[in-house]
């Protein structure tokens, strides 16, 4: 390999953290205040509004189910709006906070829901506001929940960046389709994916040691 | 009805203790529902009336233990007293608040006077004892050395100061507790709900919960509403106890009159389990209902107060010559004042002057059968 195929790959792989990072940030930012509303604002329940509910679970139901690369090409017109073009790294960080939002919100929504319900009996018995309860007593108590729901959402964006290569995102997939299977360089192809496999066994491991340490559910060792 | 059947004519000396734990001038209620109904709407959306005009009331620095079967709506009573179930009709009155016509706001600073411990515990596995009892005054907003002071002092209280950076997974189900109880008392609450607090222990960790709540109780002087579905509980704590069944208040009183002179079929067939109340399986097996001709009646003596240690057994063979057979039996202390139970076997042309002895000696009777 030369030392020309390093340097792109270096640069690549800087490119496809950078924007998995701001990704994932930006999506727990929208996710996290989403998930906690659809946990918690169901009939009888905390922040009961059953309407609101309903209708943001739809268009949850519908930012997840549309088919990522179709989600891109999608929102051109409002990622322009956002970061001025469509093309780039920049660009690829839009569809990626769009698709990571309702993904995130359902895996944090998931992990407090979770949460046992005589903690919010016994939170609200000594006093406890709504409010209170969500800061206090249910991110805590789930938090170990959320960190591993966050570790796949950051492996899913990772699998999604690369897609964002494919219409001019940067990154390690832009990498892979243009020397890879345009140029024809089998080995650049191969590395890409050994790249992305170390990535994600990165990711998960820190996720999932990070959880454990979260979690005093169970008598550590 | 009790009161005339204690001062009768036959009453002996011993009725005047009786009247000394009778309240007769009515101390100041802490908890009082009144008349209070709650209707839930069912799967299909019928109508579950969960409790049906209750009347309760907890006078202040008393231990009311209310028992009922699974369903009978013993949670549902005492989630009204902090408002987590609001009643359908009635009221509900805690140290002179009127709990369900109190705004959320009000209601959630008033419920930092009611401390309420759960059967589960409903510990935060993400806070250590000492981070679960400093919960409460976080939330009531007290600054962090006056949060540590208060912590200290209630793991001494609960005797878990050794435990303080444990989490709750680190401990028994005996400590969890007393760290609920500490929890509880954070606020330092008039009021402890305790929903069948002891029921997922084991006997011996029931009774240090139950001495425990009983040293609160007498040292701070909380008044203590709880529910369970034992009545061991009830005996060893309450000094008043509410029978609840089917959303009814069906039987409630002193603990030692409900457990000496059970009036509904529910508080019996709770009583059956304690010992001596229950007649040996031979006998219950022969056991019919019209006296046999030379056969022995089947006789249930409550010893109640002073009478509970009278050698009754041995006058009762001395003045009218019957030779009684002991069947089952037990003493016991309830409340500190002495009880017995008493099943004999006596001939059946004796029946009725031995009821007239034993009645002129106060005791309880009670003809359960007779057997050939």
């Amino acid at each position: 390999m030369s030392p020309e195929m390093i340097r792109l790959i270096v640069g690549a792989t800087g490119e496809t953290l950078m924007m998995v990072a701001i990704a994932a940030g930006l999506g727990t930012l929208f996710g996290l205040p989403l998930g906690v509303f659809l946990a918690t604002s169901g009939k009888g329940e905390l922040f009961a509004a059953p309407w609101a509910n309903r209708v943001l679970g739809i268009v949850v139901n519908a930012a997840r189910s549309t088919p990522f690369i179709i989600l891109v090409v999608a929102i051109i017109p409002f990622t322009r709006l956002i970061a001025g073009t469509s093309i780039g790294t920049n660009a690829a960080i839009v569809p990626l906070t769009v698709a990571a939002t309702p993904f995130i919100a359902r895996l944090i929504e998931g992990a407090i829901r979770e949460v046992d319900q005589g903690l919010i009996e016994a939170a609200r018995a000594f006093g406890a506001s709504p409010l209170q309860i969500v800061l206090k007593v249910l991110i805590p108590e789930a938090l170990p929940a959320i960190v591993l729901g966050l570790t796949l959402a950051v492996v899913s964006l990772v699998g999604f960046s690369a897609m964002v290569g494919a219409v001019g995102g940067g990154g390690l997939g832009d990498l892979g389709i243009r020397y890879g299977y345009q140029r024809f360089m089998p080995e650049m192809m191969a590395a890409v994916v050994v790249v992305l496999i170390v990535l994600v066994q990165a990711i998960q491991s820190l996720g999932d040691r990070l959880s454990r340490h979260l979690n005093k559910r169970v008598r550590q060792a | 009805m009790v009161t005339k059947d204690r001062i009768g004519m036959n009453a002996s000396p011993g009725y005047l203790d009786d009247l000394v734990h009778q309240r007769l001038v009515p101390a100041e209620a802490m908890i009082r529902l009144e008349g209070v109904s709650k209707v839930f709407t069912g799967r299909q959306g019928a109508p579950v009336t969960a409790l049906d005009g209750v009347d309760l009331s907890v006078d202040q620095g008393s231990v009311l233990g209310v028992i009922g079967r699974s369903g009978a709506g013993k949670s549902t009573l005492i989630r009204l007293v902090n408002g987590l179930e609001k009643p359908s009709a009635g009221r509900v009155v805690v140290d002179g608040s009127d709990i369900a016509s109190l705004p959320e706001t009000t209601l959630r600073h008033s419920r930092r006077s009611i401390g309420m411990i759960f059967q589960h515990f409903n510990l935060l596995s993400s806070r250590t004892a000492a981070q679960n009892i400093a919960l409460p005054l976080e939330v009531a907003g007290f600054d962090k050395a006056a949060i540590a002071v208060r912590v200290g002092e209630l793991l001494d209280l609960v005797g878990l100061a050794d435990k303080h950076n444990r989490y709750p997974s680190e401990l028994s189900g005996g400590q969890k507790q007393r760290v609920g109880i500490a929890r509880a008392l954070a606020t330092k609450p008039k009021v402890l709900l305790s929903d069948e607090a002891t029921s997922a222990l084991d006997p011996e960790t029931t009774r240090s919960i139950l001495a425990l709540l009983a040293r609160i109780n007498a040292e701070l002087g909380l008044t203590i509403l709880l529910i369970t579905h034992e009545m061991a509980v009830i005996r060893s704590i309450a000094r008043d106890v509410a029978v609840i069944e089917a959303g009814r208040i069906v039987e409630q009183g002193d603990v030692f009159d409900v457990f000496t002179r059970p009036q509904h079929e529910v508080t019996r067939s709770f009583l059956a389990d304690e010992t001596g109340r229950a007649l040996p399986a031979y006998i219950a097996e022969r056991l019919t209902p019209d006296a046999v001709p030379g056969g022995q009646a089947i006789v249930r003596i409550g010893f109640r107060g002073p009478h509970a240690t009278d050698p009754v057994l041995a006058r009762l063979a001395r003045d009218l010559n019957v030779e009684a057979n002991i069947l089952a039996g037990s003493v016991d202390e309830i409340g500190g004042r002495p009880c017995g139970l008493l099943v004999i076997g006596i001939p059946e042309d004796a029946l009725s002057p031995t009821l007239t002895f034993l009645k002129q000696y106060g005791l309880d009777t009670e003809v359960l059968g007779h057997v050939a």
